[in-house]
């Protein structure tokens, strides 16, 4: 159960700690295909909608002075699709007042919980399989946890969620990558150009301890925000009408 | 005169030489015709004591002794090939007509054109596509026409290029040169020699040259654009190069490849489907080749984030603007309910944005452009017209404009599209301006928020 799972890397701040557990995706299309990685796709880029932040519960009755919320950092496909086709590992890094401040998650669902009192920046760095691509993305985050309006005590029930959306672009893509993930859920992948012939390739073998890396029916899921691009789109076109009348009537005041 | 009076001095000028005539002592007292007072005032406000120039000096000659006359005397020319006798005046000194060839006889220039005879022709000058016809034709009006080809193939009776009758004419001289030359050395140094024609070569010379002359202002921007953008691509890709590891597979931008095909042979249609931008209103080349760059050096990373993309962007297109530009923007932007940083940037939501903020940039700028002219406008105005009460209220609205112009003109009511009529001025507005009295306040508001 992911649940479980979580549970299992969660770490006592104040006990010594547990090494982590790691878990091995299979490797068989990391070795093979090495010629497929040389080769790239032009003028085609795969794009990967994810979405990444905290959500923090204050702990109530069980808060102590150093462990006051129980928060999880985490990376998820923007719609809730299984990462773990793109993403190798993913590297969290805490505050230095944790123990073992480097938090290396190996397998989706990518996240990371803990106990604490303190808001800090949490540094997230994707790692990619080596035939997406061999630089990893650094991304920052403030984990949040007390709410906005100060009004009232904490809620134990209600989070606090800040989560932040965005996609990882790949301009140039190999094909093997191309390849395997196009009709990958979790990916936005253009159509193939004319002529492109696919490489044959070892179907993905999901050993994953863990079970199920998406994360649609994942614990935490009814406090995942909704992004719509809709309403953003539909705000920018018409202030650009606005912006287009003002500049009318700027003209031909003169 | 009157300060004359003030410092009591006496009226009457000096007297004057005997070798003008002696005038009346009334003028001395009455301004001269054709100045002002003043400035005879400024000279001493009395005519002057002695004349500077003795005009009876003027007309003097100098003697001579020789006798001139003029003769309308026959002439002939040695630039004529026939006898022609025309008449001209001549100067005759002591009865002695000029001699020599007819003075402008000198200047009849003309062309050696290198005639063949028949048997040269046979041995040396035959081509497949010239006849012995044409070319005799061609030299015939070479030798007329000065080698002038323009007017040469004009006149030809069988329709030839210009670069065509070049070439015949050069490679039959040629030719010939060589032929008649006792040793190939010896005609070496002949400029026809040393340089032959080149056909095609002049060919495409002459097209790039009329697609050059015949580029639109548009596409003359588009080309040097185009030619900003490859010096960038280079310019970064040597910087990545030196940069990243030796097996970089190099990114076939398609930026390079049609500059190429710009610069090459020079007369490639501009390639005006390089830029995706659609930069609307006169932007500066610069901030297109910025675009351009960015886009290519993002490419250049293997992966990136959306974020990080549009920022480089809007970076990118914002380059050209200061500080103040920049808040101003950003200004309009939360006026107008956009957030500054997109909360779901997707591709198309970067791009709208982008592009509202490069509309934005635009409205500035011309605002900005508004104002200078204004301001120029209205400071000519004060300056030549300063009596018309027309002018100086509309100066004095342009300075108010000036001043309330650019915060006020895009304040924008909530999500309503805003009705401005109020602010609607048509072409009777001039007509409005010597009625009012004071022009200034009578100038409408700026639509403000609190007006909705």
């Amino acid at each position: 159960m992911p649940h479980t799972a979580i549970e299992a890397q969660v770490e006592d701040g104040g006990s010594a700690s547990k090494p982590q557990r790691i878990i091995k995706l299979s490797k068989t299309t990391d070795d093979s295909d090495k010629k497929g990685t040389n080769k790239r796709v032009k003028d085609i880029e795969i794009c990967v909608p994810i979405v990444y932040g905290t959500i923090a519960f204050y702990l109530g009755r069980k808060a102590s002075e150093s462990q006051s919320h129980k928060w999880t950092v985490y990376v998820r496909g923007a719609t809730n699709e299984d990462l773990g086709a793109v993403i190798k590992h993913v590297v969290f890094q805490l505050h230095p007042s944790f123990n073992n401040p480097t938090r290396i998650v190996e397998a989706p669902p990518f996240e990371l919980s803990e106990c604490g009192w303190g808001e800090f920046e949490i540094g997230i760095s994707i790692f990619f399989h080596s035939d997406v691509c061999d630089k990893h993305l650094d991304l920052y985050h403030m984990l949040k946890l007390y709410p906005e309006d100060e009004s009232g005590p904490q809620s134990t029930k209600k989070p606090v969620v800040m989560e932040s959306y965005n996609e990882i672009v790949f301009p140039d893509p190999s094909e093997c990558f191309f390849a395997r993930v196009q009709n990958h859920p979790a990916v936005v992948v253009p159509r193939m150009p004319a002529g492109f012939s696919l490489p044959v390739l070892a179907p993905v073998e999901n050993t994953n301890e863990k079970g199920r890396g998406d994360t649609k029916d994942h614990p935490l899921s009814q406090w995942f925000l909704n992004f719509s691009e809709a309403d953003e789109l539909l705000k920018l076109a018409s202030a650009r009408q606005q912006l287009r009348i003002g500049m009318l009537f700027a003209c031909t005041d003169f | 005169m009157d300060a004359k009076d003030i410092l009591g001095l006496p009226k009457t000028p000096l007297p004057i030489p005997q070798e003008k005539k002696s005038r009346p002592q009334k003028d001395s007292q009455r301004k001269p015709d054709g100045i002002s007072r003043e400035v005879y005032a400024l000279t001493g406000g009395v005519a002057p004591l002695m004349p500077s120039i003795d005009v009876s000096q003027l007309k003097r000659r100098p003697p001579s002794d020789e006798k001139i006359t003029w003769q309308w005397l026959p002439f002939t020319s040695s630039a004529r090939k026939d006898d022609l006798q025309l008449y001209h005046w001549v100067r005759v000194v002591n009865g002695v007509p000029p001699t020599g060839d007819y003075s402008f006889a000198k200047y009849n220039k003309s062309v050696d054109v290198i005639r063949y005879t028949d048997e040269e022709y046979e041995k040396y000058l035959t081509d497949p596509k010239w006849t012995k016809e044409e070319t005799d034709q061609l030299f015939d009006l070479c030798e007329r026409f000065d080698l002038r080809f323009i007017i040469i193939a004009d006149r030809f009776p069988t329709h030839r290029t210009v670069e065509e009758l070049k070439d015949r004419y050069y490679s039959v001289s040629r030719a010939i040169l060589v032929a008649r030359a006792p040793s190939p050395g010896e005609v070496a140094g002949h400029p026809l020699v040393k340089e032959p024609y080149n056909v095609t070569q002049e060919t495409e010379r002459k097209r790039a040259l009329s697609m050059v002359l015949s580029q639109t202002k548009h596409q003359e921007r588009k080309d040097a654009e185009v030619l900003a953008e490859a010096k960038r691509i280079d310019e970064s890709r040597m910087a990545a190069r030196a940069a990243e590891e030796p097996d970089l597979p190099v990114p076939s931008d398609v930026g390079p490849e049609s500059a190429e095909g710009a610069v090459g042979p020079g007369d490639t249609i501009s390639p005006a489907n390089v830029q995706a931008p659609a930069a609307a209103i006169a932007p500066s080349t610069s901030v297109i080749a910025d675009n351009a760059s960015t886009l290519a050096s993002l490419r250049m990373l293997r992966v990136y984030l959306r974020t990080y993309a549009l920022e480089q962007m809007v970076q990118a297109a914002s380059s050209s603007a200061g500080l103040r530009t920049i808040k101003r923007v950003e200004q309009t932007l939360q006026d107008l309910g956009v957030n500054l940083k997109p909360k779901v940037p997707t591709k198309a939501v970067c791009a709208e944005h982008l592009e509202l903020r490069k509309e934005i940039l635009t409205l500035l700028n011309l605002q900005k452009q508004l104002q200078y002219k204004e301001a120029e406008g209205s400071s000519f105005r004060d300056g030549s017209y300063g009596d018309m009460p027309g002018t100086a209220k509309r100066s004095q609205r342009a300075a108010d404009q000036d001043r309330t112009f650019v915060p006020d003109t895009i304040s924008f009511g909530g999500d309503r599209v805003v009705k401005r009529e109020q602010k609607r001025k048509g072409p009777g507005r001039t007509s409005e301006t010597p009625s009012s009295p004071a022009g200034a306040h009578k100038r409408p508001r700026k639509m403000k928020a609190s007006d909705l």
